[in-house]
């Protein structure tokens, strides 16, 4: 950190100097790349000013230069903890412009997925939320089951991080039923005694409370004014969220709670997170109890490649392949924009169509830029070391932030 | 329409163009309901007032995105699009308006704290300007970057690059260049849009251009014929020894195929 020194006279004259110091950009509580320029009146924040952007790659430019299938996987690297989500919120405006059936199968895997990634990211950031304030312990074991879901993920699409999985019309290829067998072992018998070893060092540990009690209190009101979406809005004590409310794909069978927060302050936002993880389970034992047998992608040759038996036996098969993987398909003109509950809050997608195998323009709704933006009134007041636990909370990427 | 697709299903849309319509009637210009959005496009100088009505009397209590578009053919090149939420009525909107380099849009910071980003961000990628915003400086791209990159003018490769120099001991910054010339393929079929030739389709079009036409040689050419067949026919060598001791004729020379015409 490099200090600066600012002196400036009071009425009474008396000299008040107060420190700007940068924070980051490689920081290791900043969670990448994210520079903060702060004002500190001795260990106090006045003022934070998030410079943001240093891990801009134009994806939405980018996008614009890539059929929709190609652009599928730049959605991995937005929230790279928490891919497949990314990947829904794409996949999902793609086929609303289309308004393609997607097989019911395919709709339990792409739930059943997403909220695996959901507890891979709430691993994440619960065990860099915790390291930020001073453990190492939790951090190391929720890493474990973290490894476990990449796992999954690994052996349903061959990558650990960028699946690229989901697409539009349903998912890219069947799970092995001994996958799904597996899930559901590792629910019943390893994740939630890791979990619960590890959060039973955290959650009522006096130090962590200290760290995190009463920290950036948000008011619900201000909470709805600056755009909060996800766990921070839900620790406000606002039951909103978007797989209840609006919901996608099969998320209306689903049974589950929504967690909400009572003190609106970084220990709630931890809880919220934690809470989830458990409802998350909860999706998806209900996913494998109940996932029909079926196809995986839509029907229609026009959207969805045949398979790859079909391609080497039927010319109609061969030429809808050649087709798919060269021009692409074509989206209808219009816009929209559809967003769906990602697990750091609401991740959308707004496209531009205009009736070419190109998207025309394609916006993505980071969930970071609110609550980032809010960083400065929420550190306002607290000491220097809050501002880690106050980002930690936040739960921001810059993979997605930045875009 | 039926509706096919699983995205996002929230509060009917039934009703709200003529609601919304009538309170904002004179800042209106057009109501679309397309693909399930509604989205209403508005004068651009009336557009806090819009937003401040259906924030306060519609219960459109976030600001959820704004989004900047650019088409380069209309008279006022960009589009900022407000996509708002209601929490309480679980619905969405869209409100837009046109805007142009020379033509700042009013700012609602005053509505919403969060449009501060939002705007910069537009005003960084588009160089749509916001009046009134108390902060608008870039936010995305780099300190003393320069144009605004989401142009659909603006080249992908951008104008400069940087690397760090051993030689000066800091970053540099050079004007791009591309080992390679910058690809973009695009597979738009002729039948179904493209108006242009084809990448590796060029020769398709026009006379080919050669100086002499090339024939199969004759056989007056080579030298090939019944005499040649014979000579080839003629043993060099008495032979192997096995053709020897069983009196068996060498195998002749292959029979002309030049007259029989392909197969």
């Amino acid at each position: 950190m490099s200090m600066q020194r600012e002196e400036s006279l009071t009425t009474t004259g008396e000299v008040i100097s107060n420190y700007t110091i940068n924070f980051g950009p490689q920081h290791p509580a900043a969670h990448g790349v994210l520079r903060m320029v702060m004002e500190l009146d001795g260990e106090v924040i006045e003022r934070i000013d998030p410079h943001v952007g240093l891990l801009h790659r134009g994806t939405e430019k980018l996008i614009e230069q890539k059929t929709y299938l190609q652009a599928l996987p730049y959605f991995d690297r937005l929230d790279y903890c928490s891919p497949l989500c990314m990947e829904h919120s794409w996949v999902l405006a793609i086929e609303k412009l289309l308004n393609i059936e997607v097989p019911i199968r395919a709709q339990y895997l792409r739930v059943m997925f997403a909220e695996l990634t959901r507890i891979c990211n709430h691993m994440l950031n619960i065990g860099a939320h915790v390291m930020d304030v001073g453990a190492m312990t939790p951090n190391l074991w929720v890493f474990e089951l973290r490894e476990d879901c990449l796992n999954f993920f690994e052996r349903a699409s061959g990558a650990r991080m960028h699946s690229a999985w989901f697409r539009p019309g349903g998912v890219h290829q069947d799970v092995p039923e001994k996958l799904l067998v597996d899930i559901g072992d590792w629910l019943d018998n390893r994740f939630f005694q890791l979990f619960e070893d590890a959060m039973s060092l955290v959650i009522d540990n006096r130090i962590f409370k200290q760290r995190n009690v009463d920290i950036a209190v948000v008011s619900r009101d201000d909470a709805v004014a600056w755009g909060f979406s996800g766990p921070m809005i839900r620790a406000a004590g606002i039951p909103w969220d978007l797989r209840k409310s609006q919901p996608y794909d099969v998320y209306d069978r689903m049974e589950f709670d929504i967690p909400v927060g009572t003190n609106s302050d970084c220990y709630d936002r931890f809880m919220v997170r934690v809470k989830e993880v458990y409802e998350s389970a909860k999706i998806i034992r209900q996913c494998l109890r109940d996932m029909p047998q079926g196809p995986i992608a839509s029907t229609d040759g026009k959207v969805s490649p045949p398979k790859r038996g079909e391609m080497k036996q039927s010319m109609e098969s061969l030429i809808h392949h050649f087709k798919l993987y060269t021009e692409g398909f074509h989206v209808p003109a219009g816009e929209v924009y559809v967003a769906t509950e990602s697990p750091k809050g609401e991740f959308g997608v707004y496209l531009v169509s205009d009736g070419t195998n190109k998207p025309y323009r394609c916006k993505i709704r980071p969930t970071a830029f609110s609550h980032l933006q809010a960083m400065d009134f929420m550190s306002k007041g607290h000491m220097l070391p809050d501002a880690t636990a106050i980002l930690g909370a936040i739960d921001v990427v810059f993979g997605e932030c930045d875009r | 329409m039926a509706v096919l697709h699983s995205a996002p299903k929230y509060a009917s849309n039934e009703g709200v163009i003529d609601a919304i319509s009538e309170s904002i009637s004179v800042w209106l210009l057009d109501a679309v309901e397309s693909h399930g959005e509604v989205s209403f496009r508005v004068r651009r100088d009336d557009i806090a007032r819009v937003l401040q009505t259906l924030r306060d009397d519609h219960a459109y209590q976030q600001l959820m995105e704004i989004a900047g578009v650019d088409y380069p053919d209309r008279a006022e090149r960009f589009e900022v699009v407000y996509m708002l939420q209601s929490l309480t009525k679980n619905h969405r909107v869209m409100v837009k308006c046109s805007a142009d380099e020379n033509t700042p849009v009013p700012t609602v910071t005053t509505l919403w704290p969060n449009a501060g980003w939002l705007e910069r961000e537009v005003f960084d990628m588009f160089g749509v300007s916001f009046a009134g915003n108390p902060d608008l400086r870039r936010i995305l791209t780099d300190y003393g970057f320069e144009g605004h990159p989401f142009r659909k003018d603006f080249p992908m490769t951008g104008y400069t690059e940087l690397r760090y120099s051993e030689e000066e001991k800091r970053v540099v910054y050079e004007p791009v260049e591309l080992a390679q010339e910058m690809r973009s393929f695009d597979f738009l079929s002729p039948w179904e849009g493209a108006d242009y030739v084809l990448p590796g389709d060029e020769k398709s079009r026009g006379e080919p251009r050669v100086e002499e036409v090339k024939t199969t040689e004759s056989t007056k050419q080579t030298g090939a014929g019944p005499k040649a067949d014979e000579k080839a026919a003629k043993p060099v060598s008495p032979g192997s020894p096995d053709l020897k001791d069983t009196d068996k004729k060498a195998p002749p020379a292959p029979e002309d195929t030049s007259k029989e015409g392909g197969r």
